[in-house]
């Protein structure tokens, strides 16, 4: 490790991840009992990514994320029950129930919104990374997309662009090895997705995206870089992800076997380790985060059970600035 | 008649088809090793391999622009946009290419493509999963657009685009796949475009309906029935073409008109249905034409509000209260 990091910056990098894992554990359960509609995907065992991309980011810092935008969220310091709330629908959701899952958002946090559009971040992360610029702000934006979002033009605009500009933003490829079904040995002639970077001469480095540490230290030399004004980085995070692509997909086309390798290189465990050897924390340290993360999303649920539906005629808001128009 | 779902229907067309046609094939994002997002490529890919069932990458413009060349070299291909809301990623590849290239090159270019997709609300799947969008393809001269709402004429359709010669924009309302079953044939058949269907017979008042909306008008149909009131619900079945003979003699007997689309008002299918019987009929009319759409917003994700946004029968029957009581007693 090149810096040192203090135990306070360990520690919520640890809490960090546990929460997206309960909270994602807990997500899956009320999905399963039918509480919630829509699409839900899960982010469960790719949490050191977001954690350790996040961990850099200060307020005036923007980040966009994707359809499986939770963990993002959480690591940029969503606020857990107006999340779960989101997920049911209510009116004190993110988006007053307007969003669901794949469209929470707080700006005011810097969060440009999960999105529902594969591909649809990179460009925006390149504008958002442009404001700051155009600004003269030293803020950065953290550009989050999948293995297979890569594979579209959206992406290769979006990078092209911010390098020529030399923009202050960082792309992080959570590669997770699918696009839905597809493997990526069947969407992409290449497997690191990090060796696109050579197109736009700008770094492109393959990060273990299952290291909360190793995540961490490249975001920070990327983000070094782009706040310095020296433009943007790639970074590839090799990870996977657990459950289905969605809450209900059957997985016919993984093997159980890669998903118990996988698994087995679960990050929480290997960071607690880590912060253990360091006498960041002890087991006991542990067993008391994990209850008091589990009560807070006990609470988020709660709180989401015992909230408002929206009332009929809000669907009308918010579709234009300064009220609606006729039409 | 043995009866199928709205997918199978559309999956036996396929599977038909493609026996019958090596020169059509699939392509799409999760059609082949997954059997497609909804089912609807089920089983093609263990039956036609690889070659003729192509999982893509994510490359909305790719798998349009793929399908203009390869057509154009003489394929049939059969492509789908997961959702229609992903349009806009490669709207390009089908509002420049696909849709002109005929006209632009003097007539020599042939494209036998079909696009399908999937459309629509219900699902809670929010603003960017639900939307209607068949107008923006009714805009562009050079389309066909498709919108069943029954299995039989899911099947019958999808045969016929296969061997239009166009580009045809193919739209599967999500909420019909598992939900609707109906009585469709064995063997392969066409349905002509531009052949409005009768869904139900009626004197007073004529309510046209598309895809999902046809469902709901004949539900709302059904429910007037017992107060006396006869519905005649008209399923356009294309966009483009358009059977406007079948709704303006439907009108000319009814005298009434209400239009049900999901899709916003606001320079939608509803308004060109509408604005025609205005041109072609309006003397035949004894009350105002209304419309039953979603409002115009975004798809809401609260269950509470998607409900709200989609047309349901009690606006349905509002409408059609609304002329029968508007009318001009004969
Ligand atoms: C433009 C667009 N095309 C297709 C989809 C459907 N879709 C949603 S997620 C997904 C796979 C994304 O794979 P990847 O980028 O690797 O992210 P992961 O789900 O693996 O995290 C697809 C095809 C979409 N939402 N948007
Ligand atoms: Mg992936």
């Amino acid at each position: 490790m090149t810096e040192k990091i203090e135990n306070e910056k360990l520690l919520a990098m640890y809490k960090s991840m546990v929460t997206i894992r309960l909270f994602e554990t807990r997500v899956s359960e009320l999905f399963a009992a039918g509480k919630l509609p829509g699409f839900i995907h899960l982010y469960i065992g790719e949490e050191a990514v977001a954690t350790g991309v996040c961990a850099h980011l200060k307020g005036q810092d923007y980040i966009t994320s994707t359809h499986r935008g939770h963990g993002h969220l959480i690591a940029k310091g969503g606020d857990l029950n107006m999340m779960m709330a989101e997920l049911y629908g209510k009116r004190t959701g993110y988006c007053k129930g307007k969003g669901g899952s794949m469209h929470i958002a707080d700006v005011d946090l810097g969060i440009l919104g999960a999105n529902g559009i594969v591909g649809g971040g990179p460009p925006i992360a390149a504008g958002a990374a442009f404001g700051i610029k155009y600004q003269g702000g030293d803020g950065v934006v953290a550009c989050f997309f999948g293995d297979a979002a890569s594979n579209q033009g959206t992406f290769h605009e979006g990078l092209n662009l911010a390098s020529v500009w030399k923009l202050p933003v960082i792309f992080v490829c959570e590669n997770n090895l699918y696009g839905i079904s597809v493997s990526q040995a069947r969407h992409q002639n290449i497997s690191d997705v990090a060796d696109r970077a050579n197109a736009y001469d700008i770094p492109g480095v393959v990060v273990d995206g299952n290291d909360v540490m190793a995540v961490y230290e490249a975001a920070g030399e990327a983000i070094k870089r782009a706040r310095a004004g020296k433009g943007p980085s790639l970074i590839e995070c090799k990870t996977y992800r657990w459950r289905g692509h969605f809450e209900g997909d059957p997985t016919p086309y993984r093997p159980k076997s890669e998903v118990d390798a996988w698994m087995k290189k679960d990050p929480i465990p290997r960071f607690e380790v880590a912060l253990k050897e360091m006498g960041v924390v002890t087991d006991e340290g542990i067993a008391a985060i994990k209850k008091e993360i589990s009560e807070k999303v006990e609470a988020a649920v709660k709180f989401s059970e015992e909230s408002a539906w929206p009332a009929l005629q809000e669907i009308l808001d918010d579709v234009y600035t300064g009220g609606s128009v006729a039409v | 008649m043995r009866t199928l779902t709205f997918a199978n229907a559309l999956n036996e067309a396929l599977r038909q088809e493609m026996r019958r046609n090596p020169k059509v094939y699939i392509a799409g994002e999760d059609v082949g090793l997954y059997g497609g997002i909804y089912g609807v490529t089920a089983g093609l890919f263990a039956e036609f391999g690889e070659d003729r069932v192509k999982d893509t990458p994510i490359s909305e413009s790719a798998i349009i622009g793929m399908a203009v060349g390869s057509s154009a070299a003489g394929l049939i291909p059969v492509v789908e946009i997961m959702f229609v809301d992903f349009i806009g990623v490669c709207m390009d590849q089908l509002l420049n290419q696909a849709a002109k290239m005929k006209y632009m090159f003097g007539g020599k270019a042939k494209l036998p493509m079909v696009l399908r997709t999937t459309q629509g609300a219900g699902h809670g799947a929010a603003a960017q999963h639900s939307q209607c969008l068949e107008s923006w393809f009714m805009h562009v001269p050079g389309l066909k657009v498709v919108v069943p709402s029954t299995p039989y004429d899911a099947k019958g359709l999808l045969t016929t685009a296969m061997r239009d010669g166009n580009p045809v924009v193919f739209l599967e309302h999500k909420y019909l796949y598992g939900t609707i079953e109906g009585e469709v044939p064995e063997e392969q058949y066409e349905i002509p475009f531009g052949k409005a269907d009768i869904k139900r017979q009626g004197k007073d008042v004529t309510v046209v309906a598309t895809m999902h909306m046809v469902h709901k008008a004949l539900a709302a149909a059904e429910l007037l029935a017992k107060d006396g009131v006869s519905v005649e619900v008209v399923d356009p079945r294309t966009l483009t073409p358009f059977d406007e003979d079948t709704i303006i003699e439907s009108v000319k007997k009814t005298h009434r008109l209400v239009v049900v689309t999901e899709e916003v008002a606001h320079a939608g299918s509803s308004a060109e249905i509408a604005a025609r019987v205005a041109d072609k009929a309006f003397d035949y009319l004894d009350a105002g034409i209304k419309r039953v759409t979603a409002p115009f917003t975004p798809v809401p994700f609260s269950p509470v509000l998607e409900q709200e946004f989609i047309p349901s029968e009690a606006k349905i029957i509002e409408a059609i209260h609304e002329v029968l009581g508007k009318a001009v007693p004969a």
